[in-house]
This record gives C-alpha cells, structure tokens and sequence, in this order.
C-alpha cells in the first residue's frame, strides 16, 4: 500500500512536466511525433530507474550528515557527486545497450546522451534526497513513478502536436506557442489528481 | 566591426534571440520559480553568475578539453559553481533559498548553460563568452521578471511581498488564484512567444 502510494504520487499528483516542471526542454524538442516521444520517455524511465537508487545509497552511506565519520557533513558535495553519478551511468548504459541490445539502441540511441543534461534525472535525484525514504525499494518505486508519468505525459502531449499539425493556427502562434498552451492546459486537466486523498 | 560584433553577442540574447521564448532552453525553471517576483529575481541573478563565469572558465579551457570528455568536464565546472552559489544564498538569502529548493541545483542541467556552452565557449574567446554568458543570463532573467510579475500582481495582489490590490478588494475586485497555478505559467509564456513571433515574422515556424 505504501509503495502504490509512493507510485500514485510520483506519477500523477506530482507530474514531472505538468507540475514540477522537470525535464521541459527535451519534452518540448521531441513532442512532435508519438513514436520518438515514447522512445524517449522509455529512455527516461530507464535511466531513472537505475541512477535514482544508485543516488539514494550515495546520499544515505556517503553524503549525509555522519554517515562516514561522526561529524562530518558531505552534503554540500550532493550536486557534483549526483550529476557525476549521472553522467558515468548514462554513459555505461549507452555502451550496454549498444553491445548487447543493438535493436534497443537503434530505437533509444540518439536519445541516450541527451538525458545527462534531462532535468528530470537530476531532479528526480534532487526530490528524493529531500523526501527521506526509508529503504531502496522506496526510492526504485518512486524513480519507476516519476518516469512513468513522464512518458505519459509526453505521449499525451506528442498525440496532441500531431493532430494540431491539421489544425489552422495563426501564425505566430504556430509550433512553439501553440505546444506551450497546451501543456498548460493538460496542466490544469492534471490539477483534478491533486484532489486524491492517500491513506 | 568588432565593437558591433561584441554588442551583438550581449543585446542580442535579450530579445531578439532570448534562450527562452526563442532558442527554447531553460524552460524547466524559469517555469517553476516564477510565482513570486523575488525568487524569481533571485534565480535570475543565480542563473546569469553561473552562465558568465562557466563560458570564461570553458572558453580559457577550450583547448585543452578532449572533445571526447568534454560534456563531463562542462558538468564539473557548473557544478562547482551552483555549490558557490547554493552555499552563498544559504547564508545570505535563507528564505528564498528554501523557496527555490531543488531549482538552484537544477541549474547544473538547465539547457541554457549547457546550450551556450557547447554553442558559443568552446569556439570563443574567454572576453565575449563572458558578454554572451551574461547577455543570456539577463534574457533569462527578463522573462522570469515578466512572468513572475503578472503572476505575482494578478494571482496574490502583491509585488515583492507588498499589497498593491488590497485597496480594490472593497470594490469586489477578487485575486485570481488560477496565476498562482503551475498551468498559468505555461499559458503566459505562449502568450509571451505569440507577441515576440508577431513582432518578429521571421521568427515564425512554417509547419
């Protein structure tokens, strides 16, 4: 029950795009098409699935307030240590997948490296380490949410763009425009989730 | 002809070619910090420190960083310099720092750094990386004003904390709490896109 709380959470109450905001730039760029747009949202969930535990044991065994010597306190480190972790990690995954699962890499390849610099990663690291989990199926159960919920969310919005394509827009309000309004407006269809009541 | 180039680099980020309603980078924050003026403001200035000092140290390494390694190396450099920054706004500015929470650590991945970086710091000499750092820091910084404003004046009636609607309520005037919501934001940037593509024309995508 605690960890289906932990995943209905993460996932719609908390949306990574439609109210934290993580991850927008990449969402924006790669929305056009359902295809990629689930392509990198399964790259997302991937990679957030593996660095987000791997963050949580860093912080719990290494950064925290005395965690190696009494008295010492790491977490100043927290940012360098985190994006460090999830550069190398990204990169190991990339050379993985490519060795063993080329057809995978075909379909996630270009969108592998990218997802260093994804906001949600990071931000999903970020948001862990404030909301204090108490073991590590906790924290794989929240990264599984939040990239979840990022991978619905762009597929929504991605099968949105496509059928704008048929739409009359005026001009200036065409691509970028247009995608901001819409997101905002799939923000407020989001709002209603804020109403569940967990136990 | 160098002169005007120099001023080219720093005028234009400001509008004509904005990191946030043009290039599209930095969406994520400039989203998120934005329903009060002053966190806002804070970031803005946050943002454009590290985006400065980031394209002069990248720019003084740019050859001797292996291309290889080089998004690694970027990495490092922003995040010693988000600490500097996250540690000096702990001390000095304790509020606004709790306020933005994850956001001042999030600037690590905020496609503006990275963007510019890879586009302008490695081909450029540390003077005018400097120039775009901050030109682009202080296009950033503008939409946040724009939007933490509206959000801030029309949403909860104040402006950096002071009441500036109170006096209307007696007339039936009401706060639209729809500007305090994460969807406002989104909305008033495609408005803010809508106005600067119908100003600019050649700015307007053909799809």
């Amino acid at each position: 029950m605690e960890y289906l709380n932990i995943f209905i959470k993460a996932a719609f109450i908390d949306n990574m795009i439609f109210t934290l905001f993580l991850g927008m730039c990449s969402f924006l760029a790669v929305s056009k098409t359902v295809k990629t747009a689930v392509g990198l949202g399964a790259a997302v969930t991937f990679v957030q699935v593996i660095t987000l535990p791997v963050n949580y044991l860093l912080n719990k065994y290494i950064l925290a307030p005395n965690a190696i010597v009494e008295g010492v306190d790491l977490s100043f480190l927290t940012f360098i240590m985190f994006i460090a972790v999830i550069a190398a990690i990204v990169q190991i995954v990339e050379m993985v997948v490519e060795k063993f699962f080329p057809a995978l890499y075909g379909s996630l390849g270009i969108f592998l490296p990218l997802i260093a610099v994804n906001c949600a990663i990071l931000g999903g690291s970020l948001f862990m380490q404030q909301k204090e989990f108490s073991n590590v199926l906790q924290a794989i159960v929240y990264a599984l949410g939040t990239g979840l919920g990022w991978l619905f969310a762009i597929a929504c919005v991605a099968a949105i763009r496509e059928r704008l394509s048929y739409s009359n827009i005026p001009a200036p309000l065409k691509g970028l425009g247009i995608t901001f309004i819409v997101t905002g407006l799939m923000a407020m269809a989001f709002l209603c989730f804020s109403g569940i009541k967990l136990a | 002809m160098a002169a005007e180039k120099k001023q080219g680099v720093f005028t234009g980020p400001l509008w004509q070619n904005n990191p946030i309603v043009v290039q599209v980078l930095g969406i994520c924050s400039s989203l998120a910090v934005t329903t009060q003026v002053k966190p806002a403001l804070v970031m803005g200035i946050s943002l454009t420190v590290v985006l400065a000092f980031s394209n002069v140290f990248i720019s003084l390494l740019r050859n001797t960083i292996p291309n290889r390694i080089r998004i690694i190396v970027q990495l490092v450099v922003v995040a010693a310099l988000v600490i500097l920054v996250n540690e000096i706004l702990k001390a000095y500015v304790f509020e606004v720092s709790k306020q933005l929470s994850v956001y001042v650590g999030l600037i690590i991945t905020n496609c503006i750094l990275m963007g510019r970086l890879e586009a302008f710091a490695l081909g450029n000499k540390p003077w005018p990386a400097f120039l775009d750092g901050l030109g682009n820091g202080l296009g950033y910084a503008l939409i946040l004003l724009i939007v933490s404003v509206l959000r801030e004046l029309l949403g909860s009636g104040t402006l950096l904390g002071y009441n500036l609607l109170g006096w209307a309520e007696q007339y039936g005037y009401m706060n639209c709490g729809f500007f305090v919501m994460p969807a406002a934001a989104l909305i008033i940037i495609g408005c803010i896109i809508w106005y600067q593509r119908a100003k600019n024309p050649e700015l307007q995508e053909q799809a």
